[in-house]
Formats: C-alpha cells, sequence, structure tokens
C-alpha cells in the first residue's frame, strides 16, 4: 500500500479534469491526475471491431431503462467522441423544467457561458465545417431538409481537417491525430507544468485527510491493463483540493460510496440524472428517391449508399431550437454514424430481429442514422453503488450501472415531436422509411451522460454551488459533464469543457487559500 | 475454469451480473437437471452439436437467421437464403476466450429451454424429445419467445438481451476477428452489410466521401463559430 501527497488531486482525465489540470499546473500547483482507463496514443488506436480493440477505451454500462457509451482512457470522452463541438441555444440556460424554476444558477447564461466557450474552441480547437466536408451521409440530411422547406448546417467539429482521412473510426480512437482531443492539447500542457496524470488507477473513495494541511485522501486501485475487473496495488493519495470529473455515471457512484467517509453528501448527488434527451432513429434511404427527389449521385453512379464513409456527424438541423416554443419541444436533429456495434438497436417493420431486420442489413450502406437531442426530465438516479468502480464490469467493454431511468411523458413528448420531425422530413414522398432505436435491448441509449451532480442555486435539487464546489465540502469540486444541469438539446462536449474552463478560478482560489502556491491567468495551452 | 484469482474475479462478475438480472440459479436447476438427463454433452458449450449448442445456435438463428448448413439442420430453422448469425460465428463469440461467459453458457441455455418448455405447455406445443426444447419451437414461436423475453420485464431479461447483443456484434462486427482480415476473408455478416474494403496498409480512408456542394440554406440565426444563438 503505497501512501503520497499533492496539491490538487483530479480524478478523471476527460474534459471535466484535463481543462483544471492544466490550468492548476500551469499555475504553479502540484497536481496528480487519476485515469481509470489506460493511456493509448495514435499508433495504438486500431481500426477493428474485434472484441478487445475499440472495448479497452469505450464501455457500454446498462442500467435499468437506459444504457450509457462512456470513455474509459486517458483523455475521457474527447478520445472515443465525435468531436461535435456547439454551444448550447441560449433558451437552454433558461430551462425550468418540471420543477417550474430556472434550473441553472442565476450566474449562468448563454451570454456569461460565451467567453469559456471561446477560449475552448480556441484551445482544442474548433473547425467549422463546410459543404465538402460534409459526408455523403450529411449531405442527404441537408438535401431532405432543403426539400421540406428546412435548413441544415454543417457542424463545428474539433478535428484538424488537412490530418483527417475521412476514415469513419473516431469511436476507436483517432490513427491519424486528427481529432483534436485532449491528449493533443491540455493533457501534454498539463504535463508540460509538471502534472503527473496515472493511468490505470481507479479511486475507490472520498474521505477526510488526518495529514495536517491536507482536506481529502482518495483511496484508489491500480487497474489489470488486461482485465480491469482485476486490481492489483492499491494505494492512498492526500491532497489540499480536489477535483472530481470521473464522468456523469462515474462522479455520483464515487461520491455515493464515499457519503459515510465525508459525513455525508448533498441529496441531490445521484439524482436528477439525464441522457441529455438523446434519441436515435435509424432510416432507410431509397437509392432511387435519393437520386430522383434529392438529385444526389457519388463518383460511380450510387445516389448514396456511403453511410461509413465520412466524418461520423457533419450535418445538422437548428430548425427546432426556437426560444418561444414551449419546454420539452425543442430539439437539435444530427445526422451521426455509429459503426456496426449498433446495429442491433436498429428497427425493421416487424421489430429489432428476424427476417426483416436481416433484410434491413442488407441495405445497411444506404441506412442513415439520426441524432435527436431533445429536453428531458433529469428523472434517471442512481441505486446503490457496487462495492468497487462505477459499475459492475461483466465482460470488456461491456458492464452493469447501478443507474435507472424511467421517460417522463415530457421526455417523450420531447422525443414524440423529434420523431415526427424526422417522418416529416425523411418520409416525404418515400424517400426513406425511419424508426427510433428499439428499447427493448438496452433501454434509452446515451452517449452524453448529464446532471448526476449538478450546479444550481436551491441547495434541495442541485448536489454544487454555481462554483461547482460539493456543498458542505469545501475543496471539494466536480466539473464534469455530471454538474451539467440540464439536457443541452446540442451535444454537451463544448458546454462540459467552457463550464471547466469557467471553474477553474473558484478551484484555483480554494487551492490558494489552503496554502498552494498558484496563481490564475495561464495562457490556453498551445498544441 | 481454473482456479486463478482472474477467474475467481470474472465468476464474481459474472455472477454479479446474474444476480443483478434475478437469480436464473434456481429457474435454471431443474430444467438443466432434465437437458443433462438426455443430453450428456449439455455441459460442454463448446463441443459441437451438443445439447447446449445447439440451443445457442437456434437463440442466434432467431436474432439474424441464415439458411440451413446441412439436411435435417434443426438448430437453423432455415427461414431464410443466405447467411445468418450461426454462420457468422455466433457461438464461437459467446464462448470466446475474451468474454466470461463461456463457463455460464450450458447454464443459460438450459435456462432459455426451461424458458421453451414453459412457452410450449402454455400453447400446447408438443415439443420433439430428440431435440431441445427452444430447437423444437418452429421459427415464428422461437420468435415469439425471444420477444417475450427481451421485450417484457422478466428477472433475467438481463440476460437475454446481453446474449442478443453479443449474437449481433457476431453478425454485424465479426466481433472475433480482425475487423480488416474478415472483410478480405468475406466473413458473411461483413458482407452482407456490404462493409468498404480497407487499404493496402489495413486502414479505412475515404477521399471521396462529400457531394462538395451546398444542400441546404443554413439557419438564419448560426452564431460566427458555426453554433445555434
Amino acid at each position: 500500500m503505497s501512501a503520497w501527497t499533492t496539491d490538487v488531486l483530479v480524478i478523471g482525465s476527460g474534459f471535466g479534469g484535463a481543462i483544471p489540470a492544466y490550468h492548476l499546473a500551469a499555475g504553479g500547483a502540484r497536481v496528480t491526475v487519476l485515469e481509470r482507463g489506460p493511456r493509448l496514443a495514435a499508433a495504438d488506436f486500431s481500426h477493428s471491431l474485434r472484441l478487445g480493440t475499440y472495448n479497452r477505451i469505450v464501455d457500454v454500462i446498462k442500467g435499468d431503462g437506459i444504457s450509457v457509451i462512456a470513455g474509459n482512457c486517458v483523455g475521457g470522452g474527447s478520445v472515443v467522441y465525435f468531436a461535435a463541438s456547439l454551444r448550447a441555444p441560449a433558451f437552454v440556460f433558461e430551462r425550468r423544467g418540471s420543477l417550474r424554476r430556472r434550473l441553472w444558477p442565476a450566474a449562468l447564461t448563454r451570454a456569461a457561458l460565451d467567453p469559456w466557450y471561446e477560449r475552448v474552441e480556441e484551445a482544442l480547437p474548433v473547425t467549422r465545417l463546410d459543404w465538402p466536408d460534409v459526408s455523403y451521409a450529411g449531405g442527404v440530411l441537408a438535401a431532405a431538409c432543403a426539400r421540406a422547406g428546412r435548413t441544415c448546417n454543417p457542424v463545428p467539429v474539433a478535428v484538424d481537417t488537412a490530418r483527417c482521412t475521412d476514415c469513419n473510426w473516431m469511436l476507436s480512437g483517432c490513427r491519424f491525430d486528427a481529432k483534436r482531443s485532449l491528449l493533443l492539447n491540455y493533457l501534454p500542457a498539463a504535463e508540460a507544468h509538471g502534472a503527473e496524470v496515472l493511468p490505470l488507477h481507479e479511486v475507490q473513495t472520498l474521505a477526510p485527510s488526518p495529514l495536517p494541511g491536507h482536506r481529502y485522501a482518495a483511496t484508489f486501485a491500480v487497474l489489470d491493463p488486461a482485465d480491469y475487473s482485476c486490481t492489483g496495488e492499491v494505494g492512498t493519495i492526500h491532497a489540499k483540493v480536489v477535483v472530481l470529473a470521473a464522468g456523469a455515471v462515474g462522479t455520483p457512484v464515487l461520491l455515493q460510496r464515499s457519503a459515510p467517509l465525508l459525513g455525508g453528501v448533498p441529496a441531490a448527488v445521484g439524482r436528477y440524472f439525464s441522457g441529455n434527451g438523446d434519441r436515435v432513429s435509424t432510416a432507410v434511404v431509397d437509392e432511387q428517391k435519393a437520386a430522383s427527389l434529392l438529385g444526389l449521385s457519388r463518383p460511380g453512379g450510387a445516389a448514396y449508399a456511403a453511410l461509413p464513409v465520412g466524418k461520423p456527424i457533419t450535418a445538422a438541423s437548428f430548425d427546432h431550437l426556437d426560444p418561444t416554443a414551449p419546454e420539452f419541444s425543442r430539439f437539435t436533429v444530427q445526422q451521426i454514424y455509429f459503426p456496426p456495434v449498433t446495429n442491433v438497436l436498429a428497427q425493421a417493420a416487424d421489430g429489432w430481429f428476424g427476417v426483416a431486420k436481416r433484410r434491413m442489413r442488407h441495405e445497411w450502406t444506404s441506412w442513415l442514422t439520426l441524432l435527436a437531442m431533445t429536453e428531458d426530465d433529469n428523472e434517471g438516479s442512481f441505486g446503490l453503488p457496487p462495492l468497487t468502480g462505477g459499475f459492475t464490469r461483466v465482460a470488456p467493454g461491456i458492464g452493469l450501472g447501478s443507474m435507472s431511468f424511467a421517460a417522463t411523458a415530457r421526455t417523450r413528448a420531447g422525443w414524440a415531436a423529434a420523431d415526427a420531425e424526422l417522418r416529416a422530413v425523411l418520409q416525404k414522398d418515400g424517400l426513406a422509411e425511419v424508426r427510433p432505436w428499439t428499447e427493448a435491448v438496452a433501454g434509452a441509449v446515451t452517449a452524453h451522460p448529464l446532471g448526476s451532480c449538478r450546479i444550481g442555486d436551491d441547495p434541495a435539487t442541485s448536489a454544487l454551488t454555481d462554483q461547482h464546489e460539493l456543498r458542505g465540502h469545501p475543496g471539494l469540486f466536480v466539473t464534469d459533464g455530471a454538474a451539467v444541469p440540464t439536457s443541452l438539446t446540442v451535444n454537451p462536449s463544448l458546454t462540459i469543457a467552457a463550464l471547466a474552463e469557467r471553474a477553474v478560478p473558484a478551484v484555483v482560489d480554494r487551492a490558494a487559500r489552503a496554502g498552494v502556491a498558484v496563481t490564475y491567468g495561464a495562457p490556453l495551452p498551445t498544441g | 475454469m481454473t482456479t486463478d484469482r482472474r477467474a475467481v474475479l470474472k465468476a464474481l462478475a459474472a455472477t454479479a451480473a446474474v444476480l443483478v438480472a434475478g437469480a436464473p440459479a434456481t429457474l435454471a436447476a431443474p430444467a438443466a437437471a432434465a437437458a443433462t438427463d438426455t443430453a450428456p454433452a449439455a455441459t460442454d458449450a463448446s463441443a459441437p452439436g451438443s445439447w447446449s449448442v445447439q440451443t445457442l445456435e437456434a437463440f442466434a438463428d432467431t436474432l439474424v437467421p441464415g439458411q440451413r448448413r446441412f439436411p435435417g439442420d434443426r438448430a437453423v430453422a432455415g427461414a431464410v437464403t443466405g447467411p445468418g448469425a450461426v454462420e457468422a460465428g455466433a457461438v464461437a463469440v459467446l464462448s470466446s476466450p475474451d468474454l466470461p461467459l463461456a463457463p455460464w453458457l450450458p447454464e443459460v441455455a438450459a435456462l432459455l429451454d426451461a424458458h421453451a418448455l414453459a412457452y410450449a405447455a402454455a400453447r400446447l406445443i408438443l415439443l420433439p424429445p430428440t431435440v431441445p426444447p427452444f430447437v423444437g419451437l418452429s421459427f415464428t414461436h422461437r420468435t415469439g419467445l425471444v420477444g417475450e423475453l427481451t421485450g417484457t420485464d422478466g428477472l433475467d431479461r438481463s440476460i437475454w438481451q446481453v446474449l442478443a447483443l453479443l449474437v449481433s456484434l457476431a453478425f454485424d462486427t465479426a466481433a472475433q476477428l480482425d475487423t480488416a482480415a474478415a472483410v478480405r476473408a468475406g466473413h458473411p455478416g461483413l458482407t452482407w452489410l456490404d462493409f468498404p474494403a480497407p487499404g493496402p496498409d489495413g486502414l479505412w480512408r475515404f477521399p471521396d466521401h462529400s457531394y462538395g456542394a451546398a444542400l441546404a440554406p443554413l439557419h438564419p440565426a448560426t452564431t460566427p463559430s458555426g453554433s445555434p444563438a
């Protein structure tokens, strides 16, 4: 059993962890980052769907009524995500949900967050795609939107388009270092300032530290790189300040397990969990109609038949982000590609398996996959935590989580509105047949878990202050997706990152008051 | 099953999964006993033609049907012509050493057969004694039972959901094989999907990936960085 000390302990190395780690290290603090996943780089990322490759760094965590896809590696979600980098529309910050009062802290509006968004867009950096970057699949959505009287936009992405090969293997990590993950900006910059990043270190508990001058002690286990369900060495690290960023599925579980040691945690920990209102549908495009109705053609003669080609997210429609429309009716519809790992979820006319579904698979390259990000009701919650880790690992890349989610009528109304819009755009004149993914295999499926330990002004419904500090626990900050109070109607990564940037001054201030020689104001990392 | 620490931990994890899902051990016990009485090979899930393997093949064939492999093939119902999950290697994936499932497969198969017995009894379906109960069901009834097991909130629903995912991974992703090699070798599932071929270095690149033209008007409230207002 090892024990050591640090100024600032950062738990998790995704957006919520890497960004504070950089600023604190650059400001002079001793920073230690513990990451439960392995550390991989471009040469390690494979173009393969063999079990044991991509699922070294991606987990599917199945709860009751919801399944979450989450990163599990140094760099967290940024390594495996699809890099869509959108600011949340202004109305999101004004959401009142079913509580009927503002859910975000009064201090936070879109205008207040815009400077922080701008910093992240510059640091990653984010590129605004143009039409020649939009994949064939994105082009089909755009052309269908235009024909139905809608608009459609190329999506900004954190991708170096000059390096990108449009290979469509983003879920496996970028082989070409084109995706601007945290492995290319904040994390190396933090390390250049002395931060220590320790992969395969899974924090199990947080408790008060008995060491003078140190506020928290974290126990951790070192995981076997060949089998994450096996643990080796265990240890303790004592810190003056803790930044908890284990992801919206990991953070509340660690706090729940630590509650008896910490003398309790706010009741809102592990409640108000949101799947970002994610709703995926699969359309099967009629190739002849794509040619005759949309006038599309590719070199070689096909109209479309290009599902697996190009960047996974390239086009989205903002037509249903009207700030004056009622809550639970607004959404973004986005073209997205998933590797055939998720084919099981697509629905044919008579369901998700059997003869018709097999026939549908034969048209796989003519599928168009759509992600609607709607306004959900924060109706998820976490039950009793497992003895160790964030969930019970049953196979490589597959786990059973303690979260449950039973969609309310309001959430379902949002999904129904998005479904109706997709039918109106894509089924017009028989262009395609579109159906949402089945809920029979995995419940609702989200790659965007949020809200399980959220910021807010009301202590009853938010575990964190508007400065991201856990109520009643000075020096313990949560800066990951768990802190985001509501679904966002866009992909959350840029908002999580902007909130983490915004949270840093308060973390620095708390560290300085704990005796750490640290200042705020480092320039953005340069990759 | 060896008794090293890793195997024990895996077994514990699998047990935890089963416990979370319900309590199939108690449900499965009578069926397992019945199965072993008539099928000596039932305890070895990887033995070709064993009682367990036939049941798992029939389950996989219900999800992604394929054509019969030989005259008199009972596990594969022959609902279609062309490849299905069995031909694509579903049982190989389920019993893969990369997954902790293999030791549990006989029990899982026995549980499915127990459900098949109950399903048949409720509908007065006469099952042949020479094949496992699930295999004895027609394709239509197999479909009905799998729909019930995955569609209703039964105690063991998680088991069928995870099994369905793995069977589909076998067909849709050649989960036991490197993808580039599988595409080149003509893996039945990847070929059925028309999964594109990799370049000579085993990596995919798509220089031709876009229509290259503006295909829709932009939303009027788009910000300079390309976000909604």
